[in-house]
């Protein structure tokens, strides 16, 4: 648990954490939003519509990302935005699980305003799956 | 070309009915994306840091947003397939915590639709305002849309 210094120097790396997604994250996530998409659960149907098979929701990627950024700091309000971009769909193996890398850099930081700007490398495979992951962040 | 119809840019569709936050959506909804910061779960721990209740996680706000967006989406003037629509771009602004017990009302802004190479983006903007018409949290999402041939 921690909160961003006023004196974190740009460059610096707050944490590296991984996280699994397996099919049942992805029904669970289903429910939770409402977002029903088939392509996130029905295997036949994801195929049919060019898919190498089930994807997780792109939604559900950034909250897990975001999600280890705030349980990363002491205060999750301490997150005033974060956006993202889709840059590669996240296939779903079953059996089995996906994991996602998840790095956190300081990417610049705006001592007038006391905010950062932190940068989300997450990866799967060594390969980005989200673009532009940025969170601005209230330093203390 | 798409079908998505771009004179819709400047239209607010503000129809979708409140939505009424509770714990237990918001602990759901934590749980399903991984949250464990106890201002999600425990109302104690919530109150201790000065909120009414627990609080929800940081892209919460998208369970209001893409419900108030299916307006737009599905209304057959929008001219959006939704069977050929990716999510492109997705972000998030707090004005402050959404905090259970909270009835919040969406307004989805139609911010742009471009059309490069047979896909059109489109661009809304979800203003999410409380029952005092202060503003809570702003989601601005772009989708792409494929046309017949892309």
């Amino acid at each position: 648990m921690s909160a961003l210094a006023a004196d974190v120097g740009v460059g610096a790396e707050l944490f590296s954490a991984t996280r699994s997604v397996d099919r049942a994250a992805l029904v669970r996530y289903a429910g939770a939003s409402g977002d029903f998409n088939p392509i996130h659960w029905n295997e036949r149907f994801a195929l049919e519509v060019g898919l190498p098979g089930v994807i997780a929701h792109g939604m559900l990627t950034m909250g897990v990302a975001g999600s280890a950024l705030t349980d990363w700091l002491d205060d999750p309000t301490d997150v005033l935005s974060y956006g993202v971009r889709f840059t590669r769909p996240v296939p779903v193996p079953d059996p089995g699980a996906v994991e996602l890398l998840i790095v956190a850099t300081v990417g610049a930081v705006d001592a007038g305003a006391g905010t950062a700007r932190v940068d989300l490398r997450v990866t799967v495979e060594d390969k980005t799956v989200l673009g532009k992951a940025q969170a601005q962040v209230r330093l203390h | 070309m798409t079908e998505v119809n771009a004179d819709l840019v400047g239209r607010v569709f503000s129809g979708t009915p409140p939505c009424v936050v509770s714990a237990v959506k918001i602990a759901e909804f934590a749980e399903a994306v991984g949250a464990h910061s106890p201002l999600h779960h425990d109302t104690a721990a919530a109150r201790a840091a000065g909120h009414t209740d627990v609080i929800a996680p940081v892209t919460f706000a998208v369970v209001i947003a893409q419900r108030a967006e299916a307006e737009y989406i599905n209304s057959p003037e929008a001219g959006i397939d939704f069977s050929r629509v990716v999510h492109a771009n997705e972000a998030f602004t707090a004005h402050r915590p959404i905090v259970a017990g909270d009835r919040l009302h969406a307004a989805v802004h139609v911010d742009a639709v471009t059309e490069r190479a047979g896909i059109a983006m489109v661009s809304t903007r979800c203003e999410i305002t409380d029952d005092a018409g202060d503003p809570v949290s702003s989601v601005t999402s772009t989708l792409a849309v494929r046309g017949a041939d892309a």
